[in-house]
């Protein structure tokens, strides 16, 4: 079966972020970019199931900038096999995502659309639930364990207590959590081989969707500071701070 | 000006997230109606009528919503909700499952993980791993929101008398099935909710160390949460986990033990009340936030620590 992967250009996980002077944002000249760690995992897993036999093409799709081409490459360099960019330069929120995604699916028609569940700039955690309701299919979120059985998939998905498991029709959605795999790392003659493997560039008007938004952020701002706290020396004072100054105990 | 707002609950109890849900919905002001969608949901409505401030409730009792299936819930919500101004829920792994599919059913952008309402179309929520406060303004016909709980306290549990009303919504979709679900057990307060966190980290080198917490925990009433390694390593079970990608928790008092705080770490725990922090490098990251850092060994110190409170 056909696996489609969404992979999404971020700041690098490691970057500590600061917000632009003017509070219109956050400064990302001159910062590393990589790939979203969740999409890393969704890229893995779809590796994982061609590897078993079960996925026979991976497609990785991603909505950006040309610069997000450099995480294509490397989706690609882990081994996916062919990619596509939707060049947009605009910041786009996810129903607009989830729209351009919809016309991908629906032009490769893959059987397991595989997403991160959340990506580490916007914090949304919405693309993959609303690709589910345009398309119609099921989804399984925050996945920590995927396995396809016929005309299904049984996915264990991430709850606040504990583990729950649901099975879906196929085609289905999956967005994945932390715990799904471990993501490889790409070998050198890997990443020769990915810069010749076939790379689509598609514009939203060529797919036919308006990235049009009803949300718009009106500015950015640093959360506030904390006060600097003090050192103690010893349990017995730590616990008469907490007592007698910060009273919380 | 009416807003709906999704109860979390488990059939047979009202999760302690709607309180700070409806607390949320009652600073953008207007009537309050509250959904229970679930199978033999009847306690929970109940529940859901005596909160402060609630106008109605909604109960919607079919086998289809029983585990709150997305593909079988979010067409009711879709349907009920284009007749209000605004759709809530918490932020919980039910609210971020069910609210997007909800908001692209409508055809509407959602805004999540609001920690703050400036009015009744701009919100305040963090980005970046909370490094960053965005305030958007959203001007779809209807807003669709997850509120962070740790943003708003919760409005009183008893107190209201909402008329109970019943809805039908559509059968089972047919897409997805309940399998099954494993869930922790534990005794403590729930994480999210509790006042006082113990959290540990790499540093506690083992899942038995974490028994010191748990002796710390039970003196102090406090729930046990830990870093993202403690539980990659397996110490404890991942729904343990506080940060960005686990819980976010902002109790009275949080102590981080053995826990170096990585940006990711401090994205869940930042705005507690008051940090403590108990670790033997001094350079550690964590410092930079703890009110009151001690630089010492946690197996000496959290036995020290149990002892003297």
């Amino acid at each position: 079966m056909k696996v489609l992967v969404a992979v999404k250009r971020v700041v690098d996980y490691n970057v500590k972020v600061r917000v632009k002077a003017d509070n219109s944002g956050v400064d990302l000249a001159n910062v590393k970019m990589s790939m979203n760690p969740f999409c890393e995992i969704a890229v893995e897993e779809a590796v994982r199931l061609k590897e078993k036999g079960v996925a026979s093409e991976i497609v990785v799709v991603t909505i950006g900038p040309n610069t997000a081409q450099e995480q294509l490459r490397t989706a690609l360099a882990l081994g996916a096999d062919r990619a596509i960019l939707v060049e947009s330069n605009d910041e786009l929120n996810s129903l607009a995502v989830a729209k351009l995604l919809k016309a991908v699916v629906d032009k490769e028609q893959p059987q397991l659309v595989i997403l991160g569940k959340q990506a580490i700039d916007s914090d949304n955690n919405q693309t993959g639930q609303m690709l589910g309701a345009l398309t119609g299919y099921g989804q399984g979120t925050f996945a920590s364990k995927v396995e396809v059985a016929g005309d299904k998939v049984n996915v264990t998905r991430e709850i606040d207590g504990g583990l729950q498991t649901v099975a879906l029709n196929l085609p289905a959605i999956v967005t994945t959590d932390l715990r799904l795999n471990e993501p490889r790392y790409a070998s050198l003659p890997n990443i020769m081989k990915a810069k010749k493997k076939p790379l689509d560039v598609v514009t939203p008007d060529a797919l036919g969707v308006s990235t049009a938004s009803t949300v718009k952020t009106l500015k950015v701002e640093a959360p506030a500071a904390r006060s600097a706290g003090i050192k103690v020396k010893s349990v017995a004072e730590l616990v008469e701070k907490l007592k007698n100054e910060a009273k919380v105990i | 000006m009416t807003i709906l707002v999704i109860a979390e609950h488990t059939n047979a109890a009202l999760a302690p997230a709607t309180l700070n849900t409806v607390a949320a919905a009652a600073k953008i002001g207007g009537d309050i109606h509250v959904l229970v969608a679930g199978a033999g949901c009847a306690a929970a409505a109940e529940a859901a009528a005596k909160i402060a401030g609630v106008a109605k409730v909604l109960v919607a009792d079919n086998a289809a919503y029983a585990h709150q299936l997305p593909e079988n819930v979010a067409p009711l919500v879709a349907e009920l909700g284009k007749g209000y101004s605004h759709i809530l829920a918490a932020a919980t792994s039910n609210g971020k499952n069910v609210l997007p599919r909800v908001a692209a059913q409508l055809d509407v952008d959602q805004i999540s993980e609001i920690i703050a309402v400036e009015s009744t179309d701009t919100f305040k929520r963090p980005i970046y791993a909370g490094n960053a406060i965005a305030t958007v303004q959203s001007s779809a016909a209807v807003k669709v929101i997850t509120v962070r709980s740790t943003g708003f306290d919760p409005v009183a549990a008893e107190g209201g008398s909402a008329a109970v009303e019943a809805v039908s919504g559509s059968a089972d979709a047919g897409k997805s099935a309940f399998v099954g679900e494993e869930l922790a057990k534990s005794d403590r307060p729930e994480l999210t909710a509790a006042k006082i966190v113990v959290s540990g980290g790499r540093g506690m080198q083992n899942g038995d160390n974490f028994k010191h917490l748990y002796a710390l925990a039970d003196k102090l009433g406090a729930a046990v949460g830990a870093s993202r390694a403690a539980v990659d390593a397996g110490f404890v079970p991942n729904d343990m986990q506080v940060g960005q990608t686990g819980k976010i928790v902002a109790p009275q008092l949080y102590i981080a033990v053995g826990i170096s705080g990585a940006i990711q770490h401090l994205a869940g725990m930042k705005d507690s009340k008051v940090i403590v922090a108990i670790n033997k490098d001094e350079e550690a990251p964590i410092f930079q936030v703890a009110d009151y850092g001690l630089v010492a060994d946690l197996f000496e110190a959290v036995p020290e620590l149990e002892k003297l409170v």
